[in-house]
């Protein structure tokens, strides 16, 4: 379950080292736009030792490697693909040639370090309109891909426009990204909402991610892991609805109906559906019920 | 044993280390500023020396500022310290 990513800078030990205590259902630890060209080195083994040695329980681990137009790419994946990240993020992922290229280094180096092929899963970053554009090919380019992540500084750039607080200059693209990852059955995460101090806005902002269909969303600071979290878990409202939802399904059942109705209104298969993820949800967080 | 060049790396921060290693004529020299003095210092000079022997360097002086880094970050820190050392022209990406 990843409800909230927290972006954390790969060369600074005080905020790598408290990583597991920050509330984030995963941390990035970023070796590419928070590292300066010539720190790139020192990041990579930082990274690694901090992985070995605090192993951060109960929080899953992403990197964020360099793009593919850098010399940088394949050390990293060196230094982690080792570590077994839950996920390694690739930036500026623009088709599935691309997904294809980091597919086959890091298919290389676990026949070499004798892992499983597609141990390492891949969490292609897409932040350039092509990249928009090619969601789809990118999200089922490879069983590899486990989810997609919008990148949306990179593509207010890419796309000649400014980037507001209310964001519609990304609303095509964030439809996009969420049609294109469920077409494929992989998760969807929402670009970080980058005013820190604006608490209200925030919430809007991913209120509004978590209704278009995203799974959950990125930080790039500590203060909106809280937030995103509540957003993205289900209420107490949702989940006593869903258990309502599945008791009325079986009764129906053992009554041998064909149609079910709960509070005047059909429960048809989506609804069934989405009180079961709900339910797996509530459970996931320790909120479900023991009849589940 | 290859040449080494001066090198440096890490940062003044909290949590982390600068350091900074030069050849030297003959031995190992560790001159350790660390606000941990008192009940880190000892252990911080043993695995810095530990780590230089292991990677067979010696005729070196290395500088610490420590400021409260974890093993795991001085480690890494010792680490990135003598690949730059060992890496001619300074290149460290």
């Amino acid at each position: 379950m990843r409800r909230s990513m927290l972006f954390l800078p790969g060369n600074t030990p005080n905020m790598i080292l408290s990583g597991d205590c920050l509330g984030a259902d995963a941390i990035i630890l970023d070796l590419e736009d928070a590292v300066a060209p010539d720190q790139k080195d020192a990041a990579r083994v930082l990274v690694r030792n901090a992985i070995k040695y605090l192993q951060f329980p109960g929080v899953e681990k992403i990197i964020r490697i360099n793009s593919l137009d850098t010399p940088y790419w394949q050390k990293d994946l060196d230094e982690m693909v080792p570590l077994k990240p839950e996920l390694i993020m690739t930036p500026k992922t623009s088709c599935a040639a691309d997904v294809l290229e980091f597919d086959a280094y890091i298919s290389a180096l676990e026949d070499k370090l004798g892992f499983e092929r597609n141990t390492v899963k891949l969490l292609p970053l897409i932040e350039t309109a092509l990249g928009v554009e090619n969601a789809y090919a990118i999200a089922s380019a490879s069983k590899r891909v486990a989810a997609i992540f919008l990148g949306a500084e990179d593509l207010s750039a890419d796309l000649r426009c400014k980037r507001t607080k209310e964001g519609k200059e990304i609303l095509y693209a964030r439809g996009r990204m969420v049609m294109a990852a469920r077409a494929a059955n992989v998760d969807v995460y929402d670009t970080p909402f980058t005013d820190v101090n604006d608490d209200e806005g925030i919430r809007v902002d991913a209120e509004f991610a978590k209704g278009l269909g995203f799974t959950g969303k990125a930080s790039i600071s500590p203060r909106h892991v809280g937030v995103i979290n509540e957003v993205f878990s289900p209420t107490q409202k949702d989940i006593d609805y869903a258990y309502e939802v599945m008791e009325a399904i079986r009764i129906g059942k053992e009554q041998g109906k064909g149609a079910v109705s709960l509070h005047g209104k059909m429960i048809d298969a989506p609804i069934v559906a989405r009180a079961q993820q709900t339910i797996d949800m509530a459970v996931a967080l320790g909120l479900g019920r023991e009849e589940a | 044993m290859s040449t080494l060049k001066k090198a440096s790396c890490g940062t003044m921060e909290s949590s982390d280390a600068y350091m900074e290693l030069e050849p030297i004529a003959a031995g190992v020299q560790i001159d350790l500023q660390s606000v941990v003095e008192h009940q880190f210092g000892d252990s911080i000079r043993a695995l810095a020396a530990d780590m230089l022997q292991q990677e067979g360097i010696d005729n070196v002086s290395l500088r610490i500022v420590d400021r409260g880094a974890l093993e795991c970050t001085l480690r890494a820190r010792l680490e990135t310290l003598i690949a730059r050392a060992r890496e001619a022209g300074g290149a460290n990406a």
